[in-house]
Order: C-alpha cells, then structure tokens, then sequence
C-alpha cells in the first residue's frame, strides 16, 4: 500500500511513493539518491543518519517517512552554497582535522549546525553535549570539538561582516 | 566504480612533509560526496542477505528452504551445495565455511543466502527458511577447551581445541625466579572488543558479460581478498576484481572476508544483476570479529633495586571458531608479553584456543592491547611493593637501542621509550599531579597513573611485508597515485599525497588517487599492523622519485638543456633555474609515452636477523618484528566513591613515531587509538553467555562519546627511523594499549583498588571499594 508524500529537501520540493512504514533515511537514499545521510544502525542510537527537519536534528533512520510531509529537510548536500562555497561548519571540519574515515561526519555535522543555529557561541561543554547523539569511532573527539568551536569563530566573523556591510 | 579521486582543495603552496595539510579525502567527506560501499545503489539491484544458525553448536541435519523460494519476489536461495568451490575460507588456516555444511560453531555462522528483489521481501525469506540442527555441547571457556574431554569444534583438528601454542624460553625461565627479591602475580581477564565501525560490512557486486564478477566491499584487504573468494566459491583469480573504497571505519574488523564471497555468490545467481549486502548492526556483533578475549597469568620478579629479573606468562586466546587471525594475533601478543624491558629470563606460553563463542579476529593493535594492559599493571604493583616511583622503575628497566626484548629480538631501529617516558616526566600533569589530587571534592579521589608501550609494525620474520607503488604524470598534467593499500580513514592515501608531492613539488590541486583496485593498482599488502605508510610511502618515494628524473630529463631534452642540473619542478610546471625557461607538466604529461611517464617501485620491509630458538610455525606467525613504536601516556582520573563512575580528566601521550609526516594526521591517529583504549578500559562490555550475544547493538555495548572523552594531548617524540619514509614509523595501533593499564594505574593511585577484569564499570570498581572496606 504505497502513498505520495511531498516536502522538501534541500530546498526543492519533491514527491515520493513511499511505504508508510519507511524511515526518512530509507526515502533519501534509496529513492532520492542522497547518500551523504549514513546509516550507522537503524535503532536511532548512533547519529549518523541526521539531517535536520524544520531546523531540527533528528535520527532519519527511526523517524517515520510520512511525518516529513510538507516540512522541510535539509540533508549534508544542501550545506554548500549556490555558488559551490562550502558552509563554514564543513569547512572548520576540513581546517581542523575533524574527519577521519567520514561516515559519522554528515551527521556530526549537520548536528553542529542545529547547536550553531541555537547558540551561536557555544561552550565546550555544549558542544560536547549536542554530539552526544553522534558517536564516532576514528577520532577522540577533540578534533572534532574543535572543529565545531572553529565553525562558532567563522560563522560570528561573517555574521559581524555581513552586520557590518548593511 | 573505481573512480578516480581528484581534490579540491584551497591551497596553492607544494605540499611538503612535516606540514599539517589538511587531507585529500576532507573535501568530499565534508560535502557528504565521497562515496563509500554502502553508497553503491541501482535501479536494478538486488538484496542478498544471510541466514545464520543462530546455535552456539550443532549438528545440521536439514536446511529447508521451498518455502522461501517460492516465495514472491525471491530469486535464489542458496547453500553450501550450490558452492562448487572449496567453500572455506580463512587468512592463515582456512577453517571457516562461507555456508556452514556438516556444523554450525557459533551463533554467527551463515547457513544460506538469500537474494531478493527488495529488503522486505529479503527479510521474509529468511524467516521462511527453516533448520534442523541437532544441538551439540558447547565449549566457552579457554581452560575448560583445552581438558580432555572436551567438546571439539572441529573434530578433524590435529591438536584438539588448540589452533596454536607457543612456548618460548629465554635466560634461565624460572629458576631465575630464585634469585629475585620481589616476586608478584596477577591473573588478568580482557573482555570482546567489538570494533563498532559506523559502516558495518557492506559490498555490492556484479557478474558482467565475459563472467567477471567485480566486487566493491569495505575491506582492508583486496588483494588477499580477491584470491580467497576465487578459491572459495570455484572461480578462476582472474575472474574476480575486487574495489576498495574509504572504509568508513575498519580497525581490524574487515582485515578479512566478511561480505566478499557471499556477494561474489550472489552475483554468480543473479542473472547478471548487481547485488548488494550491508549487515545490519546486530548482524555484525553476532558474525563479525571482535578482539580476543584473553585470560593472562604474569608472575614478575625483580631485584630490590627494582632492576627486573625474570617472567613467567601463561596467555590465553579465545579465537571462537575460527581461525581468522587468531593464530597471528597471539604471536604478536607473545612478542610484546614482557613491554619494552630488560628482562634477562622469561618462560612464555601461550594457547590460542577454538570454543564457540563469536569468532576473535584482528583489532587494532593486535593481542599487544590484552597483554600490556596485564605487565603495566604488574609494573606498577611491582614499584608499589618497592615503594618506587612508578616512572622511576619503568625508566630504570627501559630498552634501549642494541638491547634485546625478553623474547630475543634485538631492537636495532629508532628506541625511543626512554624518549617518551621523560617528556612526561616533564609534564605539569606530571609534576603538580600531587596538588590536583589533594584538591578532590567530596566523595572523589583522584589518581595519576602511566603506561610505557611498544607496538611493532608490519607482517614480521616470514610473510613478505611489501608493496608496489605506481604512481604516473597524466596526459593532463596531474600526478596519479595508484594507491595499493586501503585507506580504511587514518589518512594513508592522503599521506600518499604529500608524500609523493614533495618529491614532485606539486600542490594538491594536481595529485590524483586512484584507490585499491586488483585491476588498476599493485598488490601491496593489507591495511593493517600499522605498516600503510611505513610500507606503501617507502615504495611510493622510489616511484615518485624515478618519475621526477624522467620528468625533468624529458623538460632538459625540450629545452635543450645541457643537463638536469638547472632544471626544478614546480606547481604545474618544470623550471629552467637558469634561463627561467619553463614547460607545463601538462605539455610533458602529452610528450612522454605512457612507459615514460609511469613509474613503480617496490619495497619490502627490512626484518629481525635474530635467530631465535622458536618454531617455524611461530615464525610464519610473524615472530620477530624489526620497526617498533614507543609510547608513554598518563591517565588523571578522578572517581566517584558513591558511584563507582571514573572519569579520565585528562589524558597525556608521547609517541616514539619516528617522523610525524603531517602533524594533525598523527594528532587523529592517536586520539582515535586512546579513545577506543578508552571505551576499553571504561565501557565495552561484550557480554557473551554460552555462546550467545547478549549485548547486540549500540544501546548495550556503549562506546565513547564526546561528553565522555577528556582532552588529550599527544606529543610527538620524533626520533628517525632510519629505515623509514622521511623517518617515519607506523603509529595506527600503539595508542589502543595505553589507555586500560593507565587507567587501572590511576584508578589504584587514587583509591588503592587494582582492577584485574576490564572494563572498569562502576560496579566493578564500586565492588572494589567495598572489598576494600571491609579488608
């Protein structure tokens, strides 16, 4: 019993025939052919699946394809700008060394952006605590706190630049 | 498929060694493009998936499968009998079924494979197949393995339950014990390390129309691979081509077949329809490696100086059912038994044994994790009844280079352990450690502990360790790398990169990579025992630098030259330093024939001359390494005396890593070492009852997270390797081995309780504290 479900992502509307009891993750993969999502586990325990839904974080391999009608997603292809410019978060990533074998990092980073959206200067202990969700087995997390305390840097910096130039 | 990797990348400065570049891969990985084996999909594909036993021991008497068959939307249902190869497969003993025939021997083995035309249709098929297994005693504990008696898991086995022994004497063995004023014993217990890469094991393959089945897999291992699935399933090497892509996490865990022959099977069944298998997470806990457990008997005895005298060790493995690289893991175990001492008289022993629990296998760092986790325990406890300085002791009995190991290999590479154990001697963790301990709160202690490691690296005294590196100027200018070992994410393709344009003086705009391929690259060993760039760089600084020769000549030729003297290479281009003539590579790379313009060096690794007094068989097992790492690291935990909970507030390391080629890439590998030390020491308990896995996904085995994990720091001791590429030794693994023994050394500094089972959870240390109490 196949349904049609329409929402975005990455800002292009799409409509899909989808299962009901699909998973989201399951739809950007397999249907759309965004694989930059991962799936780490299918139990919504390891983060590396997460895109974020109206702005908000969460695990698209537990979370249920027909809950996305009309909202927004937005997946790690939709970070780079129109004019191919890479956003500041994946950019502090590749600066500071954040990526080792890469499967966590879409989803490490995407998590970033929902804590950078929030509070857009975050302590370490914060940034800490929004990764939680997101495990990676290659690094010791240092790098990638750091990455992300870098992206804080760069985002307020462009933030005052654009401030200023109004 | 198989492409080639080009990078975008922001610098224009020519890459140079030393630098903190960052890495070729970063790009891709950041914009969510790379595309790893799981991302491989089709319109036309189908799903294979695997049937398994699900019995720790039996006998199988039927596998009944019409029913699955008919089902809609199957396509095959396959056993062993529709393998006409040797249907076994394995590293060094080829003991394991890729379709258990006569036996199931753990939980994990595969019975039949399915393959269908979507992942529901796939999963209901399994659950329609149905076994007649006539369960069978099972055998889950080492000793209990190796009584008379016991049930074997494989009856056709010469020595029993016993895949492998080893005995080793050095010195006097134990009547040296008489001589010595202290004498300590310790009985030590490590548990399953579950490697819990976030891609579990995954491939896709295809039968193409001249019968060649081409194979993507997240392996370490392509070359080793591609003639293992030949033989396994009846297919000629040729037959068979095997992609690597970036793993996305491996540690060991795909040093080996896990997908490979299956989906090499399925692909034979699928009308020449792409295939593909990802193990769901509970899947790969239950069928996948994991680190041995180990139960460890060490007696040390000193002098009352603290000089030490002699060692006794009793090691024993779990391997599961199989072999693996059981066998091969042991031996190194046994090599690094007595830590990087001056130990003048040892008897080791070691089994490593068949029982069916979840099958052992490689984890980064290779059996060195278990062992040093018991003697650096057994140092401390040595310097405590000698109220010694722990350090103190350690340096007192530290090998230096010319000393011989208590196994006899004589350590003729770069020593750096005295090195590393000064540089945090130095350390404020170190030297104010006695105010930050005085300063717990409440219900905390806090402790400071240190481990002195050594790790070797490479394939040791008989297996060849070596490797073939191409590397070509393209028609277009750009320098390709045909990269022969797998960068399964510590960053060897990308060092390959740097290293290749350094010679060349290129930036990493014009470096290509073309990943591991059995079509397009050169056999060149696995990805593993901390050899990749040690060996792979090696060959690829010969290729790299007969293309430059040639590269310059043929510009000296064009710009009529007298020579090459003048002439230098250049981002992009070839200089005349006297005329300030130049030539883009781009011109070059269309001038030279492919001959010319491609070069290929081979390496292979220098090994230990001595002649020890050991088996053959202990040598083919990789007795007698040559290139050695060193390590010191220091754990400051503080503990929770109401909960039990430890805390590693901050973690030290100094690495012996000869030449770190590119700082923030030697900064990953060792954080990423002591954080799965961590999980460890700490957290990872794989929880196995008569056979069964009772801790089958992430939920229940818990691994470190960044709220878990303190901050590090890693200091690089760079001391020259001589034989290495620009000095370089290989540090993937040696970081695993420190965090379990500092930890437990910190956790006795802080509340006198010594943790003889790992991991050290809270209630294993709240239990500790009690027994503590009432003593």
């Amino acid at each position: 019993m196949r349904r049609t479900i329409r929402f975005t992502v990455n800002g292009d509307p799409v409509e899909v025939e989808v299962q009901p009891h699909w998973p989201l993750l399951r739809v950007l993969r397999d249907e759309l052919e965004l694989t930059g999502a991962k799936m780490g586990c299918g139990e919504g325990e390891c983060g590396a699946c997460t895109v974020l839904v109206d702005g908000k974080p969460i695990n698209s391999c537990i979370y249920p394809v027909l809950e996305a009608e009309g909202k927004q997603v937005l997946t790690i292809e939709g970070l780079v700008s129109s004019e191919n410019e890479l956003h500041p978060i994946q950019q502090a990533f590749l600066d500071k060394a954040g990526v080792q074998c890469g499967f966590c990092t879409p989803g490490m980073i995407m998590s970033a952006k929902a804590l950078l959206d929030m509070n857009p200067n975050p302590t370490e202990d914060e940034v800490r605590h929004a990764l939680a969700g997101n495990f990676c087995r290659c690094t010791g997390y240092v790098q990638i706190v750091e990455s992300v305390r870098h992206a804080a840097e760069l985002l307020l910096k462009n933030a005052k630049q654009t401030g200023a130039g109004e | 498929m198989g492409e080639v990797r080009r990078h975008k990348r922001h610098s224009e400065g020519a890459l140079h060694i030393g630098a903190s570049t960052p890495r070729a891969d970063a790009y891709a990985k950041v914009t969510g493009a790379e595309k790893f084996a799981a991302d491989y999909y089709s319109s036309d594909m189908v799903w294979a998936g695997v049937k398994r036993g699900a019995a720790p021991h039996g006998v199988i008497k039927g596998i009944f499968t019409d029913e699955a068959c008919k089902a809609p939307g199957v396509i095959a249902v396959l056993t062993h009998r529709d393998i006409r190869g040797s249907n076994r497969q394995g590293v060094v003993r080829k003991d394991q079924p890729v379709l258990a025939d006569k036996k199931v021997r753990h939980c994990g083995d595969a019975v039949a494979l399915v393959l269908a035309e979507d992942r529901e249709t796939l999963l209901r098929a399994l659950d329609l197949i149905r076994l007649d297994l006539e369960a069978l005693p099972g055998v889950f504990d080492v000793e209990e393995a190796l009584k008379d008696g016991a049930p074997l898991v494989h009856e056709d086995n010469a020595g029993g339950n016993t895949l492998l022994e080893a005995h080793i004497q050095t010195g006097d063995g134990l009547t040296a014990f008489e001589r010595c004023d202290e004498v300590i014993e310790g009985r030590f217990e490590t548990p399953w390390q579950e490697h819990a890469y976030l891609e579990t094991e995954v491939g896709w393959a295809q039968q193409q129309n001249d019968g060649k089945v081409v194979i993507v897999a997240s392996t370490q291992t392509p070359f080793r691979d591609r003639a293992e699935v030949a033989e396994a399933i009846g297919l000629d090497l040729e037959q068979v081509r095997v992609i690597a892509p970036y793993t996305g996490g491996a540690f060991g865990g795909k040093d080996g077949i896990t997908v490979q022959t299956l989906l090499a099977l399925a692909a034979l069944h699928s009308n020449g329809r792409p295939v593909k298998m990802w193990w769901e997470r509970e899947e790969s806990f239950i069928a996948g490696t994991k680190r041995h457990p180990t139960r460890l008997y060490y007696r040390l005895g000193a002098k009352g100086d603290g000089v030490l005298h002699a060692l006794a060790a009793r090691l024993y493995f779990d391997t599961g059912p199989y072999d693996h690289l059981g066998g091969v893991v042991m031996t190194l175990a046994l090599e690094h038994a007595g830590g990087a001492y001056r130990i003048p008289h040892a008897l080791l022993d070691a089994w490593c044994v068949y029982t069916n629990n979840p099958i052992g296998g490689a984890f980064r760092a290779f059996g060195v994790t278990q062992v040093t986790a018991a003697m650096e325990q057994m140092m401390d406890m040595l310097a405590a009844r000698l109220d010694m300085d722990p350090l103190e002791l350690r340096l007192k009995n530290a090998l230096t280079r010319g000393e011989k190991t208590c196994v006899g290999v004589t350590l003729t590479g770069s020593t750096g352990l005295v090195e590393c154990l000064e540089r945090v001697e130095r350390h404020p963790l170190r030297t104010e450690r006695y105010a930050w301990k005085a300063a717990a709160g409440p219900f905390k202690r806090r402790g400071v502990g240190i481990a002195a490691l050594m790790h070797a690296a490479g394939y040791g005294t008989v297996v060849p360790d070596y490797a073939n590196a191409k590397i070509e100027l393209t028609p277009e200018g750009k320098i390709r790398i045909y990269c022969g070992v797998v960068d399964m994410g510590q960053g060897n393709a990308s060092a390959n990169a740097q290293i290749a344009g350094s010679i060349l003086n290129q930036n990493m705009d014009s470096m290509e990579l073309v990943l591991p391929d059995t079509d397009r690259t050169l056999p060149s060993g696995s990805a593993s025992a901390s050899r990749c760039t040690y060996t792979f760089g090696n060959a690829l600084i010969g290729a790299a630098e007969i293309l430059k020769n040639r590269i310059l000549q043929k510009a000296a030729d064009l710009l009529m030259a007298p020579s090459t003297d003048d002439l230098t290479l250049a981002p992009g281009k070839v200089v005349n330093r006297a005329t300030g003539a130049q030539i883009p590579l781009s011109r070059l790379g269309r001038l030279m024939a492919e001959s010319e313009r491609t070069a290929i060096s081979h390496f292979r690794a220098p090994v230990a001359k001595d002649r020890l007094d050991v088996t053959d068989e202990l040598r083919l097992h990789g007795l007698g390494h040559a290139v050695i790492s060193y390590g010191a690291h220091l754990a400051a935990v503080e503990v929770d005396e109401i909960t039990g909970a430890v805390e590693v507030v901050s973690y030290l390391s100094a690495t012996d890593c000869g030449r770190a080629l590119n700082p923030q890439i030697y900064e990953q590998q060792i954080h990423g070492g002591i954080c799965q030390g961590l999980g460890f020491a700490l957290f990872e308990d794989f929880r196995v009852e008569q056979g069964t896995v009772k801790s089958p996904d992430l939920a229940t085995y818990i691994i470190p997270t960044a709220p878990d994990t303190p901050n590090m720091e890693s200091l690089p001791v760079e001391l020259h390797e001589p034989t290495g590429p620009f000095g370089l030794k290989g540090v993937g693994e040696i970081a695993t081995n420190g965090p379990a023994p500092a930890v437990a050394n910190a956790l006795a500094d802080a509340c006198g309780i010594r943790m003889f089972r790992l991991p050290m959870t809270p209630e294993r240390v709240l239990l500790a504290l009690r027994g503590r109490e009432t003593r």
